[in-house]
């Protein structure tokens, strides 16, 4: 289980699949704050989400795709962003993410 | 000779390249989907799988099904294919990583949204002119003449030979089937541009300002060889015309014939964005994509043989009722997004955020000015053993 606050401060508690991405689970959900038009391949930067420190530190760093893509978010990164397609739901179980004011 | 399936797997005896599937899938793709997640198909000696689920497996497990035996019907490692292997489609990680990752860059979501004011810019142009004549094709005319001049302005080819863009990258997706009468007469009309995309996309023909030349910015860091740029922009001239121009023509297409959807689309032209992801879903332009297994690995319930190909019936995923509520109904009001026609993961089409700005331009100008559009005349259907779209779309336009 993890949480999604949106930038308005709504909080909504999802229970992920098996081996699904934060961006799956969110997307199956029908969450809005996140878009995930690219379907998980770290190219668009519409699953953009902030991580909070103490489970930053357990994810793997981003690859080198998610990396480039960070640098095109529609809201400029910080050092939590991360892409949800990119973070394993397993990973980040009881967090509570932050999502951009957009993703476009 | 064709392989034999493993015993427990169901066989089925349908030609996903007949006549009658090519022209109308829904039987084709039904039956592979609801008879069982993985059947092979005997004639070709291939697996395929219909469904959303173990699709997505396919195409985002790399590892275990790759693309280095190419990403249509053939094994390319046991065949000699017409070209070159693509450093990026023909590749898997490490080796593709860097490929795509040039790629990646000059197409990024900041590349595009540059862009953008030009694809308005000619898209209102377009639709304009084509509003003036009030009759006119919309497949010719408007879904492939749009991408057939944009793509080459963006990546900086010459206007000159374009005309051979069409017959070279038709013989690209004629050639992921079989060596069927549709490739041999693609080959045949292909013969100059396979030429021409060859010299084309070299660097002294491009211009500077392109993003052509931004492929070639790798190799001159040494990121990439110079033979490897030519491959990258070839790979790109060849893959992202067709697949762009079909997919506007079978969105606009799938406006016409659902009223409701297009009245919608009028009275808010912002869903133009999400009208084509639907399409996208709904009337999948690439309704194939193949693997090839790389050990032997389960799937669906399935062991599957090393070395075998798996084809993806992307339509059939798009339809699955597992995935999608009342998957036949078009409603561009749907979150569509994680079809599959962009397949997923690593491999997923890199020039996907620019096909999405190109179609949105084109749809948003089209709706603008356009207020009611109609069929005049028998639409004819693309001849294609990759590809799925509209030839012609004679239409009357009212303006608004």
């Amino acid at each position: 289980m993890f949480r999604l606050r949106s930038a308005d401060g709504n909080v909504i508690e999802l229970e992920p699949e098996h081996g699904e991405s934060v961006m799956d689970t969110a997307v199956r959900a029908g969450v809005d704050g996140i878009v995930g038009e690219c379907g998980g391949s770290a190219s668009c930067g519409t699953c953009h989400v902030f991580v909070p420190e103490e489970h930053l530190a357990r994810l793997d760093p981003p690859e080198f795709a998610e990396e480039q893509t960070l640098g095109y978010t529609a809201v400029p990164r910080t050092d939590a962003s991360r892409l949800a397609c990119q973070v394993p739901a397993a990973d980040v179980d009881g967090a509570v993410l932050d999502l951009p004011e957009r993703q476009y | 000779m064709p392989q034999t399936a493993s015993t427990g797997a169901v066989e089925l005896d349908l030609d996903p390249f007949s006549d009658e599937t090519i022209h109308e899938r829904e039987h084709f793709d039904t039956t592979v989907r609801e008879t069982a997640p993985v059947v092979w198909l005997s004639r070709y000696g291939v697996w395929a799988t219909g469904r959303h689920a173990e699709g997505e497996q396919v195409v985002t497990d790399w590892q275990s099904f790759t693309n280095t035996a190419g990403t249509g019907l053939l094994d390319t490692r046991k065949k000699e294919n017409w070209r070159a292997p693509s450093p990026v489609l023909d590749a898997d990680p490490p080796d593709h990583t860097k490929y795509r990752s040039v790629i990646a860059s000059v197409l990024s979501p900041v590349m595009v949204r540059t862009l953008q004011e030009h694809f308005e810019e000619r898209a209102a142009q377009m639709v304009d002119e084509l509003v003036e004549r009030r009759e006119f094709d919309a497949a010719q005319d408007l879904a492939q003449a749009y991408p057939l001049a944009v793509v080459p302005e963006i990546v900086g080819m010459s206007p000159e030979g374009r005309e051979n863009l069409l017959p070279y990258s038709e013989l690209n997706f004629q050639a992921m089937g079989p060596r069927n009468e549709r490739y041999r007469r693609a080959a045949e009309r292909a013969q100059a541009a396979v030429d021409y995309a060859a010299t084309a996309v070299l660097r002294e023909n491009l211009d500077p300002d392109g993003i052509g030349m931004r492929i070639y910015a790798a190799a001159d860091e040494g990121t990439v060889t110079e033979q490897e740029a030519a491959l990258l922009v070839r790979t790109f001239v060849g893959a992202g015309v067709d697949t762009t121009m079909y997919s506007m023509g079978l969105t606009l297409h799938a406006l016409m014939t659902n009223p409701d959807q297009w009245a919608l689309l009028q009275s808010e032209p912002g869903r133009a964005r999400n009208a084509y992801e639907e399409a996208l879903r709904w009337a999948t332009p690439g309704p194939l994509l193949g693997r090839t297994t790389a050990t032997e690995v389960e799937l669906g319930g399935v062991t599957l043989g090393a070395g075998q190909k798996v084809l993806v019936c992307v339509n059939a995923a798009n339809h699955d009722p597992r995935r999608w509520e009342d998957p036949d109904r078009f409603d561009i009001t749907r979150r569509a997004n994680g079809h599959l026609t962009f397949g997923k993961g690593v491999h997923a089409c890199v020039g996907q955020m620019l096909a999405r700005a190109e179609v949105t331009a084109v749809l948003s100008a089209f709706v603008r000015r356009v207020k009611s559009v109609e069929l005049v005349g028998e639409p004819v259907k693309l001849d294609s053993n990759w590809l799925r779209g509209w030839e012609h779309l004679p239409v009357r336009v009212t303006p608004h």
